[in-house]
């Protein structure tokens, strides 16, 4: 029973699940060490995911579905930007709106551009081939999880490193953390904490469309209304949970990848779906409880 | 600037916020090629008109249960306690309405009584597991209670799939409750007295919040927690009997769904239509002034059912609610609300 959960084809399906999280946790980290609150990572996401769609569609070149996604993201990232910086929106109801809007926004596209509804899938939409990694490939246990994934889970694996030398050295990054820590001192310096947020806004959405490129262009080639399905969620709670640090945030990110891996795997073996589905919620739910029981007790 | 400048100014701004959200909606009308006058005609009929105003009453019974979800997180909301676990609330209580009205025996009326009374308690314990998360865990309300969410939603679908399927409808559904337990229509229509319920509950909640002590505690702790504090208020208490409220509220709307419109529960029928998340924006949209809640979720009731509208007159998609929705709380809760959610527990609440 044990080996047949926990095969091969388990860990390599894990990085699949790492991967949307992972970028997305990035995305929300910067916000969150900007001082920008931002718990619209879930909407974020979808519309990367159906712009991947859309520009693998037209363009017949996951790369550019890619691109798409990206583009979508910032835009996602500039609407937060003008609604919660510009005009000073309250960021819960900023990103409540944006939630929406993207769930609206993406079924109303779905039905305007391809006259489908629920859900789109098409040969035309190509998605990411894993890629084989020479050496790495032949490696026991490991092999299998480094060779032969989508590009996305290379560069969500080099966003970790990257993020965090962005934030520790970085004279943006520095910066960053200097809006979320202390935004009087910045602008004493001369520089506009609003401006610098905008910048953690744009990164987010960036990273938070790849996200959603890898769940519809990468995992699969077809958009799903609402396909998202709780993953920002989890991403926001990832950040909270590691308050924004890079690192950390890679662990917790593995560990609910292995859950949602899990949950997926177990489906096959008779569980109801329902109980499956709710795996990585409950996962969440739990290790948010025990950090939080542990913190209170490092304070006490 | 003069008084009367800063007036004119604030004018003209609503007048822009204005003109962007319409300029959006034709955007989108644009988009799909639709006729924008059968759209617009469309739109009303949807939402006020139809044969014997049957229109107008899909927008009051939808009306009903946005309304009942926007005072269950108003509730909350004005004493600092950001629930988005409304969701939640609400299926559990569809749920156990749904379940006990079918397992229960005895005589419909004290079956249909105790079933709703069983509802609100159900939603109430949902809305305490988050309070209790956030009180004596240090779980934040605002990710603890969207979580519980979807245990909610999986344990409801799975019970309806499973246990206590209809398995002859081949539908994920339960059964019908028994048919002495339906709420009435209203004579000649096909709108059932769940409104009143909610109606009356609607009022309740607005004299609590104008006029009674609680509710006037619990408004000083969403305004300043430190100051509650500080005055000896039993904010803890008075966070979780709030909650308990809201919760309880939220139970009520899934049983009047249950008993006033589905008869039974039918998997997704909750959340799909997005009744709580549009209560949560019909608050925000009024910057959570009692009074007005009502109102607002009328008006995004009839956005929807005149999109539905728009959609049979013209075939343009009836997402467009959601996102038009979306665009007026961008455009106006944002300047409604700011300071008044301003008193939130959360970090980085310098910023902005």
């Amino acid at each position: 029973m044990l080996d047949l959960l926990f095969d091969s084809s388990f860990a390599a399906s894990v990085p699949r699940f790492v991967t949307p999280i992972l970028l997305a946790a990035l995305g929300g980290a910067l916000c969150e060490r900007a001082g920008v609150f931002n718990i619209a990572l879930e909407g974020f996401i979808l519309v990367g995911a159906f712009f991947a769609v859309l520009g693998s569609y037209f363009t017949g070149s996951p790369w550019f579905g890619a691109l798409a996604a990206i583009l979508a993201g910032i835009g996602m990232g500039l609407i937060f930007a003008e609604f919660n910086l510009r005009r000073g929106g309250d960021p819960i109801v900023v990103s409540i709106a944006i939630n929406l809007l993207a769930a609206g926004l993406t079924t109303y596209l779905l039905r305007a551009i391809f006259d489908v509804i629920g859900a789109f899938t098409d040969p035309n939409i190509v998605g990411f081939r894993p890629i084989k990694v020479p050496v790495i490939e032949s490696i026991p246990l490991l092999g299998p999880i480094l060779s032969g994934q989508p590009i996305l889970f290379y560069v969500a694996l080099a966003a970790v490193p990257a993020v965090h030398y962005f934030l520790a050295r970085h004279r943006l990054g520095l910066r960053m953390r200097a809006a979320g820590e202390n935004a009087a001192a910045l602008q004493a310096g001369g520089v506009s904490p609003q401006k610098v947020r905008l910048w953690a806004l744009v990164a987010c959405g960036m990273l938070c469309g790849l996200a959603g490129a890898q769940l519809s262009i990468a995992n699969v080639s077809l958009f799903v209304e609402n396909m998202s399905a709780g993953r920002g969620w989890i991403a926001v709670v990832a950040v909270l949970l590691t308050r924004g640090r890079p690192l950390p945030l890679f662990l917790i990110a593995v560990i609910f990848g292995a859950v949602d891996s899990f949950s997926f795997r177990v489906q096959g073996l008779g569980l109801a779906q329902q109980f499956t589905d709710m795996m990585p919620y409950l996962a969440t739910l739990l290790m948010l409880v025990g950090l939080s029981w542990w913190r209170r007790r490092q304070e006490v | 600037m003069s008084a009367r400048g800063i007036a004119s100014g604030e004018a003209l701004s609503w007048i822009g916020a204005a003109a962007a959200i319409l300029a959006v909606f034709f955007l989108l009308m644009l988009m799909v090629g639709a006729p924008v006058g059968e759209a617009l005609q469309g739109f009303f009929n949807g939402a006020f008109g139809g044969r014997r105003f049957s229109y107008l009453m899909t927008t009051l019974s939808r009306a009903a249960l946005i309304i009942g979800m926007a005072v269950s997180v108003m509730l909350s909301f004005r004493a600092g306690l950001f629930n988005i676990g409304g969701e939640g609330q609400l299926v559990a209580g569809g749920l156990v309405a749904a379940l006990a009205a079918i397992l229960l025996p005895g005589p419909p009326l004290l079956v249909l009584v105790v079933s709703i009374l069983a509802a609100m308690l159900a939603g109430a314990v949902w809305a305490l597991l988050a309070g209790v998360l956030q009180l004596y865990v240090g779980v934040p309300l605002l990710v603890g209670s969207l979580l519980l969410n979807y245990p909610a939603r999986y344990i409801a679908s799975y019970l309806v799939a499973h246990p206590f399927r209809d398995v002859q409808s081949g539908m994920l559904q339960s059964h019908l409750v028994p048919q002495d337990m339906w709420l009435p229509y209203f004579p000649g229509t096909r709108l059932d007295i769940g409104i009143l319920l909610i109606g009356f509950v609607a009022v309740g909640a607005i004299v609590y919040s104008y006029t009674t002590l609680h509710g006037y505690r619990a408004r000083m702790n969403g305004l300043s927690p430190d100051f509650a504090r500080a005055v000896g208020l039993p904010v803890t208490r008075l966070a979780l009997s709030t909650l308990a409220m809201s919760g309880a509220i939220a139970g009520l709307v899934g049983a009047v769904a249950v008993f006033g419109i589905h008869h039974r529960y039918i998997d997704g029928m909750l959340v799909q239509p997005l009744y709580a998340w549009t209560g949560i924006i019909a608050v925000l949209l009024v910057g959570m002034a009692p009074w007005a809640v009502p109102l607002s979720g009328l008006f995004f009731a009839a956005v929807q059912t005149g999109a539905a509208g728009m959609e049979r007159a013209a075939g343009v998609p009836k997402e467009i609610a959601l996102i038009m929705q979306a665009v007026i709380i961008l455009f106006v809760a944002t300047r409604v609300s700011g300071a008044l959610l301003a008193s939130s527990e959360r970090r980085g609440a310098d910023g902005a």
